[in-house]
């Protein structure tokens, strides 16, 4: 059975698209065959993080509109071959999304993919709703500050109220934590909230903390998703986020500001 | 031998049954009323048991025979089973016809006409109402719906007596979400900041409140809210509120009660 997995998180910013990309691409390395598709129509940048935008000739709308078939608009990454990736039109908007068209793109992936990871836009509009309405697991992506959080919560709502799962009275979406852009330094000097701080707000399963790196810039303009880059602490962090995801019993790190192992390794920032 | 236990058994339970409450003496017109609601709901009021409600009439003296009263709603197949707010000449009547009397303790008919108007449990209109369940059992039955629809026509009001239900919640009430109960209201769960909790009797929240609890929306003055950690964003009972600003450092995250004394809201430690 295929888990459709959003990436959501009512804020913007936050890292949504770099998380996406970062656990598609580690689902697919663990030997998973997994799609990841884009939902923010009309503001395409999935494809741009995953390096594979100058391949893009038909995208989700078209899909839905049976313009283009699935496998025309699947682009097969570059960097692994258990990997695909479903742009969003550039051209067109949110209206574009129909709850039914999403339904039967994510039933045609499900027949074939084990994971389908939904790149969910900002927001709490049609565009984040659809991506989130066939989930099984939500993966929930905070930023160390207040609006964030409260954000994260409505959307830990939506997911409780409007989600397929909730509508049919089934088994609730999965939900978990991912705390990126985290700077124990900041944390440290009370400019930042702690992980405690909220997890007192959320009370979720963390999945992961994404220590605040440059690293992912880089990557992100490169075009490769971070956690490819093993010298990262943040790449690091998501092959950690991804391997507990997959039922690996791993401890947390890059929460303490310890001049830990990695910084006597790599000297200084990363 | 059989013994007695096997033969037969008491037990207690609770029935719903609509209350035929009668504002006029007028039989004609009753059965004229009683056909064209049967109409618009006959499945409702099919062979539907009633218990007849005369305080109306004995308030307004108005004279009338439970005899007759009663033969004529048998007549268009009703089952009426009980007589209540009668006086001693009508109870003996009802009694001679094997119908039960009550003494009609002091319900308050409008109060219960206007927790069936609130049956249903109201939310916003995204309808993010998180897994919310009635401890009384199913949430929407027909018979409260079909009753809705007649409730407001004048003569004479045919409401079913029902409970006014407790509203359990266990998952956790999110950022934006907003629960109406239309009695009293048990969360189990957090209430987060942004959220809205409101109910017409009490509320208990038995973890932290950071949201916004609103108790007697309806007016109940007598109304509570209780609950483990109080981090709310504002308290309101019967429309007297306090927000967070208001409300003294020494409550904050404690376990308190919140109550209406002489028009002040009174927070309480919760020893």
């Amino acid at each position: 059975m295929a888990r459709i997995i959003v990436v959501t998180s009512g804020k913007g910013g936050v890292g949504k698209t770099t998380t996406s990309a970062a656990i598609a691409m580690g689902l697919a390395k663990k030997g998973h065959k997994t799609a990841v598709i884009d939902f923010d129509v009309g503001l395409r940048n999935l494809d741009l993080i995953m390096g594979c935008e100058r391949r893009v000739v038909y995208d989700f709308i078209n899909v839905i509109n049976g313009e283009a078939s699935l496998n025309q608009a699947l682009i097969r990454d570059k960097n692994c071959n258990q990997l695909f990736i479903l742009p969003a039109s550039q051209t067109r908007d949110k209206d574009a999304l129909t709850l039914e068209g999403v339904g039967r793109v994510l039933e045609e992936l499900a027949k074939e993919f084990k994971y389908i990871v939904c790149d969910s836009p900002a927001g709490i509009e049609k565009g984040a709703n659809l991506a989130l309405y066939y989930a099984d697991d939500a993966f929930v992506v905070t930023n160390p500050e207040v609006s964030s959080v409260r954000d994260s919560d409505r959307m830990l709502g939506i997911l409780a109220s409007k989600s397929r799962r909730a509508e049919r009275n089934e088994e609730p979406v999965r939900e978990y934590l991912l705390l990126t852009r985290y700077d124990p330094n900041r944390v440290k000097s009370g400019e930042m909230l702690g992980l405690d701080d909220v997890q007192d707000i959320l009370s979720l399963q963390l999945l992961g903390i994404i220590p605040e790196s440059k690293s992912v810039l880089t990557a992100s303009n490169a075009g490769i998703p971070v956690i490819l880059d093993d010298k990262s602490e943040a790449g690091l962090a998501y092959q950690d986020v991804v391997a507990r995801y997959l039922g690996e019993d791993r401890p947390h790190r890059f929460i303490d500001d310890k001049k830990g192992f990695f910084r006597k390794l790599f000297g200084g920032r990363l | 031998m059989l013994n007695s236990s096997s033969v037969l058994e008491f037990k207690s339970t609770t029935f719903f049954t609509p209350i035929l409450i009668l504002n006029t003496n007028d039989i004609a017109a009753i059965e004229q009323t009683l056909q064209e609601k049967i109409s618009m709901a006959p499945d409702f009021f099919k062979h539907s048991p009633l218990v007849i409600d005369v305080r109306e009439l004995n308030k307004s003296e108005l004279d009338f025979n439970v005899t007759e009263i009663v033969e004529t709603l048998r007549r268009i197949g009703l089952f009426p089973i009980g007589l209540r707010g009668g006086t001693e000449q009508q109870n003996s009547q009802a009694q001679k016809l094997s119908i039960p009397v009550d003494a009609g303790r002091d319900h308050d008919a409008g109060a219960l006409a206007q927790h069936d108007r609130r049956a249903a449990v109201a939310t916003d209109a995204g309808n993010e109402n998180p897994t919310a369940e009635s401890m009384n059992g199913e949430d929407k039955n027909p018979k409260a719906t079909a009753t809705s629809a007649t409730a407001d026509l004048p003569v004479q009001s045919v409401a079913p007596v029902q409970p006014v239900r407790t509203m359990l919640v266990t998952q956790p009430v999110r950022s934006g979400q907003r629960i109406y109960a239309p009695g009293d209201l048990v969360v189990m769960s957090q209430v987060s900041a942004g959220a809205e909790i409101m109910a017409e009797g009490n509320i208990h929240v038995y973890n932290t409140l950071r949201g916004r609890a609103l108790a007697g929306v309806q007016g109940n003055t007598s109304a509570r809210i209780f609950c483990l950690d109080l981090q709310a964003e504002l308290v309101s009972i019967a429309g007297d509120y306090k927000t967070s600003e208001h409300i003294t450092k020494t409550t904050q995250k404690k376990p308190v009660q919140i109550y209406l004394q002489d028009h002040a809201l009174i927070i309480n430690e919760i020893a």
